[in-house]
């Protein structure tokens, strides 16, 4: 009896002990040692994401953003301080874990690593930040969105991605507009769900909306049916989740299950491929916002959607151009100060002007990214459809416009010669009808084009001035 | 009050989902006094060799029903393999070592499958195939699917199967008998080898079916989805007394339940101060008041000190 109650009263330790440690994995440095020529300095790269549990194909594709980035610096060759160098990734995992991520963040420290890009999650973020910082190295993070990480006063926390007070803000907009009167809230307890829910609440509660159920699960869960059974009774016209896709997923069929007919909205952890994957036909419809512009709207994002999938052979998951740009903004920092030393190159990461994928990447005094945009997008027939793309920069946007209207004027004269032609064709008969529909087609045509190209110069005029 | 209604039928379908888990856990244990951590792996193993089976057969034309049969057959053959190996390699050896060794093993072996999976099937989550069509009742107010009841017969099913099979078989004779004693049992002429690996394999076996179920219910896996499962499993286990059978259906639907009313009504309670995440919290208080006034479990054997 004694016995077998204690091998019990063991197996319920053993079972909190795992349950509170988690699955660790053996890092593994990606990098390939190549044959030194010349002489050369290695850059080492530290980058951190969950490789391993719930959120580990996010991680996967933060990683693959940053291996594409340094497999690019590494061909073209850079020169800093009159050598060669040479970047080389030491890639951690944190298991989404704050524990696990203050470790890895520690090992390295210890490695001495001359910039850290990463975590991803901010709950890992934030703790590690305060290593990087008292080490004074350099860390850029591509999609923690917590405010708490940059308010922290420290130099070397940067992240190239707005910030949950500007998505929280814009998603209370866009659920105002949508006409929501009562809204019930669910996050998933991490510093970014919980983080993000807040903001969402301050906006939404600002402008008039009722917050009629606070409600919380975990980031491991797969069972909602108790809080959303909770929420179908407060009758709320939209759910929005602070969390993640892998749970966001299940949410939104469980919400269809129970027959809630409510919104359902959620921030970037749920505007995933992923989300729509896992939610099926109940996620059709429903809106979700991620920071910055949509690849497509970007001079340079369907080029990189294309290098992404050629390389991987797996589509961009999230944040993987965010990744891309903050390696790629530490390296430029680095050849600015002509130092890869973190104490020499760290004042240039604060006055980067690097124009990248995701944006035109500059920080202000907290290392927040400059005018970040927010875009809300919406599911449709398993794809994510662009709404609208709210606050933000309206550099950015003018030159989106820009770029719209130069596509509209392009089409227009396209137009305009497809009419000629077909006026050649049917010259024979009704010359002076054909001739003159097509001339007033090409007219409004080419009209059309010069109001959007006007359009696009007057908001570029606006932004500078307001600049 | 439909809200209750609801709630109830939200908890009976988890507990239902923990039963079916904890059935494996129990098994092994009563018999040997083992707790198999790895159990919750072999439900995500048998889950996610449905969805390859299944998928690749809808895939390529068949019926679902009979993808779903083939995938739930492979599922069940790929997991009773497993179970036997698991013991065969990582149990058997340590048969007559310290108690703490097998328990170690068994967690090792829990990581081990972990990352076996992840390396066969990956990080990503996969979405389970419907299998069964999607029917939806509505009863005072309250909703639930076709899906949700198959889950609770299936697991009350399965519970009275194996009570038979352990009360009335030869082979539930002879496992009762190495429970009891297994110098003796073997002395008797029982092969105790033969009994543990049956109860490996049927554990295994119940397992793949565990698995099969919460697939279809959530329609969502992912390498690690056994581990939370089997940890709660565990929990139901030794809340209705590990070694027992219908302790551990019981302790299985009591948790669910509980689960399901503390996440639904514990905000009201405490007036918001606690949140609907504090729903473990809820779940464990119970065990451990449980385990005090009656530390073998509501419904644990009264059994005589083996060691």
């Amino acid at each position: 009896m004694q016995a077998k109650l204690s091998v019990v009263a063991l197996s319920v330790a053993a079972a909190f002990a795992l349950s509170a440690c988690g699955q660790k994995e053996e890092p593994k440095p990606v990098a390939a040692p190549a044959p030194a020529a010349k002489p050369e300095v290695v850059v080492k790269l530290g980058h951190v994401a969950p490789m391993t549990g719930p959120q580990a194909h996010l991680g996967k594709d933060n990683e693959n953003g940053a291996v594409l980035a340094i497999e690019e610096l590494n061909a073209k060759g850079m020169e800093i301080g009159g050598a060669k160098v040479k970047f080389q990734l030491l890639a951690e995992d944190d298991a989404a874990d704050p524990k696990q991520g203050a470790i890895v963040a520690q090992k390295l420290v210890d490695a001495k690593v001359n910039g850290v890009i990463g975590h991803l999650n901010s709950g890992t973020t934030i703790p590690a930040s305060k290593l990087y910082a008292d080490a004074g190295i350099p860390q850029i993070s591509g999609s923690a969105t917590n405010p708490k990480y940059t308010q922290q006063g420290f130099a070397t926390a940067f992240r190239v991605m707005a910030n949950d007070v500007q998505q929280g803000k814009s998603l209370g907009e866009f659920a105002v507009k949508q006409g929501v009167k009562t809204v019930a809230i669910v996050d998933d307890r991490t510093a970014y769900g919980q983080g993000l829910a807040d903001e969402f609440k301050k906006a939404a509660e600002a402008s008039g909306i009722k917050v009629v159920a606070n409600e919380y699960t975990t980031d491991k869960a797969t069972d909602f049916k108790a809080i959303l059974t909770k929420i179908k009774s407060t009758k709320a016209e939209m759910v929005f989740f602070g969390g993640m896709d892998a749970q966001g997923g299940p949410m939104a069929k469980q919400m269809k299950e129970l027959g809630i007919k409510a919104k359902f909205l959620g921030g970037d952890g749920v505007c995933t491929p992923e989300f729509m994957k896992l939610g099926g036909p109940a996620t059709e419809g429903q809106f979700c916002s991620l920071p910055g512009m949509p690849l497509e709207k970007l001079a340079k994002g369907p080029e990189f959607r294309e290098k992404f999938s050629k390389k991987f052979g797996a589509e961009i998951q999230l944040y993987a151009p965010y990744v891309y740009d903050a390696v790629m903004v530490m390296a430029d920092s680095m050849k600015r100060a002509d130092s890869v030393e973190p104490a020499k190159f760290l004042p240039a990461v604060g006055q980067t002007k690097y124009d990248g994928v995701t944006a035109m990447v500059e920080f202000d005094a907290l290392g927040d990214l400059k005018g970040g945009a927010i875009s809300i997008y919406k599911y449709t027939g398993g794809k994510l459809e662009y709404v609208e793309t709210l606050g933000g920069s309206t550099m950015e946007m003018a030159k989106a416009e820009v770029k719209e209207a130069v596509a509209e004027v392009k089409d227009a004269a396209k137009a305009v010669a497809g009419a000629a032609t077909a006026v050649g064709k049917e010259a024979v008969s009704d010359v002076k009808d054909a001739a003159k529909a097509a001339t007033e087609a090409g007219k409004d045509a080419v009209k059309a084009g010069a109001e959007a190209v006007k359009n696009a110069a007057d908001a570029t005029k606006a932004a500078v001035e307001k600049k | 009050m439909d809200i209750f209604l609801q709630q109830i039928i939200n908890g009976l379908v988890q507990g239902s989902i923990y039963a079916l888990v904890a059935l494996g856990y129990t098994m092994v244990y009563g018999i040997m006094g083992l707790i198999n951590f790895a159990h919750g792996e072999v439900v995500m193993i048998g889950t996610l060799v449905t969805i390859t089976v299944a998928g690749s057969l809808i895939k390529a034309g068949m019926p679902v029903a009979v993808a779903g049969l083939a995938g739930l057959m492979a599922a069940v053959l790929v997991c009773m393999a497993l179970g036997w190996a698991l013991e065969r390699v990582a149990y058997r050896p340590l048969r007559n070592a310290p108690r703490l060794t097998p328990l170690i093993t068994a967690i090792g072996m829990s990581i081990v499958l972990q990352n076996l999976a992840m390396m066969i099937w990956g990080r990503n989550y996969m979405t389970f195939p419907s299998l069964l069509p999607k029917v939806d009742f509505e009863f005072a107010g309250a909703n639930f699917t076709m899906i949700q009841v198959i889950i609770v017969l299936v697991s009350a099913a399965t519970m009275g199967g194996l009570l038979l099979l352990v009360y009335r078989t030869k082979l539930g004779m002879a496992m009762r008998a190495t429970a009891q004693n297994p110098a003796v049992a073997s002395l008797m002429g029982v092969n105790i080898n033969r009994v543990i690996a049956a109860a490996f394999v049927i554990g295994s076996a119940l397992g793949a079916l565990a698995g099969v179920m919460v697939g279809t219910y959530y329609e969502i896996a992912h390498y690690q989805m056994g581990f939370m499962l089997g940890l709660k499993a565990f929990t139901a286990a030794v809340l209705g007394g590990i070694g027992n059978l219908a302790g551990a259906m019981l302790g299985g639907i009591l948790l669910g339940i509980i689960e399901a009313l503390g996440a639904g009504y514990i905000g009201d309670l405490t007036g918001g101060f606690l949140g609907s995440h504090y729903q473990d919290i809820f779940a464990f208080v119970v065990l451990i008041v449980v385990l005090m006034f009656k530390p073998s479990g509501l419904f644990g054997e009264k059994t005589g000190d083996r060691a």
